[in-house]
């Protein structure tokens, strides 16, 4: 997993509630047995029409929008387990989601690849979407060390929580994996224990 | 104080805790399917990890096989792929396969309970948000990701923060044509999408008491759909009949003490939760999504809300309604009959009971997609079979068809299909599709009449 400290960088504003994971990644494109590839059909049925034309209108296909921060309405990420919405999304060159809520498992998945999802509150998201809207190169500063998001030029500074083990593991790129085999013959003594 | 029946369940699963992280939670069982097992399998290979309890994996195939001429070889280029990989990592892995032509084979969330794998108190996951389903036996059962599903194949177990808890209480009698499905419907519209996120639902009180492990199985499903990890109804003697029997269910040496802890799981009488709600089943008629979430419902009856919300008005020019309409009268083309929700013997036996003698409209191709070879079987060898094709129904061959149309089963771009599914979100039958979702009973009878009724007024 890829590491993640702190980014200066610009964001999309994608202000709809409730996307589903149905939207990030639509499930006739999930038939891939591999990770990479999946950003070319982010958000597909929003960003062609029928004949893959590009639709004008949605965010993604704005010119003046751009950056690895896409800030979104909320109940982000509900609907499936499919973690393609994950890698569609870092695939694309997403680092950070922000909105007012996630859904469950969307979140764990976002963790378990390096992408970070940021919960703010709803007065906060709104003053977000607005920096963007009315200055699309307004400059977000992200830093997970510090647990906050700012954007200097309207002078806004937010702290944001995040669990410490789910910190670590981003900060270092660990997996979860590693840190379970590692405790294997607690499992094993589990085991034992409950059969005896 | 007392413990809740998802505590008893979980703290007996805690392998480790972590000083403020996550428990280790062991995972006595670990369904997977065709699509989200790939790249986990590909995780543990790169690593060069073994498999740590094959034993305790079972394997199918639903989510991409076609439901027609499932002896061929899949045309699909992609799912052929997708299918013949999963093959092949359970070959290597020594996991149990039930594959397309095996007796066994269905949905994941059916075929598990259906074989006695789904039990009380055990801890259950499946790369896939509906594994809630099997919360109705009592088991805490969730979805996960695919990177959770390497870890549960390396270690057994998984890194999980112990969620909140919830009970929702729903006591009283349901009124005549009120199923199971109109049950959760109204609960997750009256709760919304994002109400359980965080938390284990319990559902408790006379209604789910009085429900058959098939009508539970249906609540329990749609438990996701509010953003909850999962749902749970206790056990009790409905439980124990249903499984007693089946082909992995526990041997008669083992029965008399498994119903023994069976019968301690259920929340003590004092035990608290996070979080309550309580609701009165004769408020519960018929119910009938209208727009692109599955909080969006309604009584058939009922007008669609107003809001000025953007997202709910973009939801509606989807579906093509407007705000104070009425669904009742709808005239709609497309009926499906299946998925994880609603794919059990169960639905069909009460489906068909209304179709019987009847003959669907000209205009409505209506699918009926069983959750399983058994139920399939089952559906010939009771004569629903007869009932459904003499009246112009499709029967299909086992898998997640439609309802989320990976396959070919797709709804054409625009039209309204009811669908007994759990998720109407947007394209989720094809691009553009409109899904509307409902129980059994109000999908056939849309079926026979062309157009959406109330059950209860006909
Ligand atoms: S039937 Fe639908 S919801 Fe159920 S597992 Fe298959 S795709 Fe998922």
């Amino acid at each position: 997993m890829e590491k993640f400290t702190r980014l200066e960088q610009t964001a999309i504003p994608l202000d709809i509630e409730n996307v589903d994971t149905d939207q990030i990644i639509p499930a006739r494109f999930l038939k891939a047995t591999d990770r990479e590839g999946f950003g070319e059909n982010l958000f597909r049925d929003w960003r062609y029409d029928k004949n893959d034309k590009p639709i004008a209108d949605f965010v993604l296909n704005n010119p003046n929008f751009a950056g690895p921060i896409l800030v979104a309405g909320n109940n982000f990420g509900c609907g499936s387990s499919r973690e393609h919405a994950a890698w569609a999304l870092t695939d694309y060159g997403f680092k950070v989601v922000i909105s007012s809520f996630f859904a469950d498992i969307f979140k764990g998945n976002a963790l378990n690849n390096g992408l970070l999802p940021i919960q703010v509150n709803d007065s906060q998201l709104q003053t977000i979407f607005k920096a963007i809207n009315e200055n699309p190169s307004c400059e977000f500063i992200i830093d997970l060390v510090g647990q906050y998001i700012e954007v200097p030029s309207i002078g806004l500074h937010i702290d944001f929580e995040i669990n410490s083990y789910k910190k670590t593991c981003l900060i270092n790129g660990y997996d979860d994996i590693d840190y379970l085999i590692n405790n294997k013959h607690k499992i094993e003594e589990f085991e034992r224990k409950r059969n005896a | 104080m007392g413990e809740t029946l998802f505590d008893k369940v979980w703290d007996s699963h805690v392998v480790d805790q972590l000083e403020d992280g996550p428990d280790i939670l062991y995972i006595d069982k670990h369904l997977i399917h065709e699509v989200t097992s790939p790249q986990a399998f590909s995780a543990l290979n790169d690593k060069d990890i073994p498999v740590f309890r094959p034993q305790q994996i079972v394997a199918t195939v639903d989510h991409n096989v076609p439901t027609l001429n499932q002896h061929l070889p899949i045309k699909d280029e992609l799912s052929r792929n997708q299918v013949a990989k999963l093959r092949k990592n359970c070959e290597e892995h020594d996991i149990e396969l039930y594959g397309l032509g095996h007796p066994y084979q269905g949905i994941v969330h059916v075929i598990g309970p259906e074989l006695g794998i789904t039990q009380p108190g055990m801890t259950m996951v499946c790369g896939d948000s509906h594994t809630s389903t099997h919360g109705a036996f009592g088991s805490i059962a969730f979805g996960i990701g695919t990177s959770q599903v390497a870890q549960v194949f390396a270690s057994q177990c998984l890194l999980v923060s112990k969620p909140k808890s919830m009970r929702i209480t729903v006591d009283g009698e349901l009124k005549n044509g009120v199923h199971p499905k109109d049950v959760i419907l109204y609960i997750i519209a009256r709760l919304g999408t994002d109400s359980g996120t965080g938390y284990f639902v319990e559902y408790a009180g006379k209604v789910f008491e009085n429900m058959s492990m098939e009508g539970r199985m249906t609540v329990c499903n749609m438990s996701i759909e509010m953003g909850a990890r999962g749902g749970m109804i206790a056990p009790d003697q409905t439980t124990y009949d249903y499984i007693e029997g089946r082909e992995f269910a526990p041997s008669q040496a083992e029965w008399q003490q498994k119903i023994k802890n069976w019968k301690s799981l259920p929340s003590d009488p004092n035990a608290s939760f996070d979080k309550e709600y309580c609701f009165d089943a004769a408020e519960i008629s018929p119910m009938i999504t209208y727009g692109t979430n599955p909080g969006m419902g309604i009584g058939i009856q009922e007008q669609i809300p107003s809001s000025q919300n953007e997202s709910f008005q973009k939801s509606l020019d989807y579906m093509g309604f407007n705000q104070g309409d009425t669904l009742n009268n709808l005239p709609i083309n497309y009926v499906f009959i299946g998925s994880c929700t609603n794919s059990r013997i169960e639905d069909f036996r009460v489906a068909s009971a209304y179709v019987k003698g009847k003959k669907k409209a000209e205009n409505v191709n209506a699918l009926i997609v069983p959750g399983s070879q058994q139920v399939a079987k089952q559906i010939q060898d009771e004569g629903l079979g007869i009932i459904f094709e003499e009246a112009g129904f499709l029967i299909r061959q086992p898998g997640c068809s439609a309802c989320l149309a990976m396959n070919d089963d797709k709804i054409p771009a625009g039209e309204y299909c009811v669908s007994t599914s759990n998720r109407n979100f947007e394209g989720r039958q094809g691009p553009g599709a409109r899904t509307i979702l409902a129980s059994p009973l109000t999908a056939v009878a849309a079926a026979i009449e062309g157009k959406i009724v109330d059950i209860t007024q006909l």
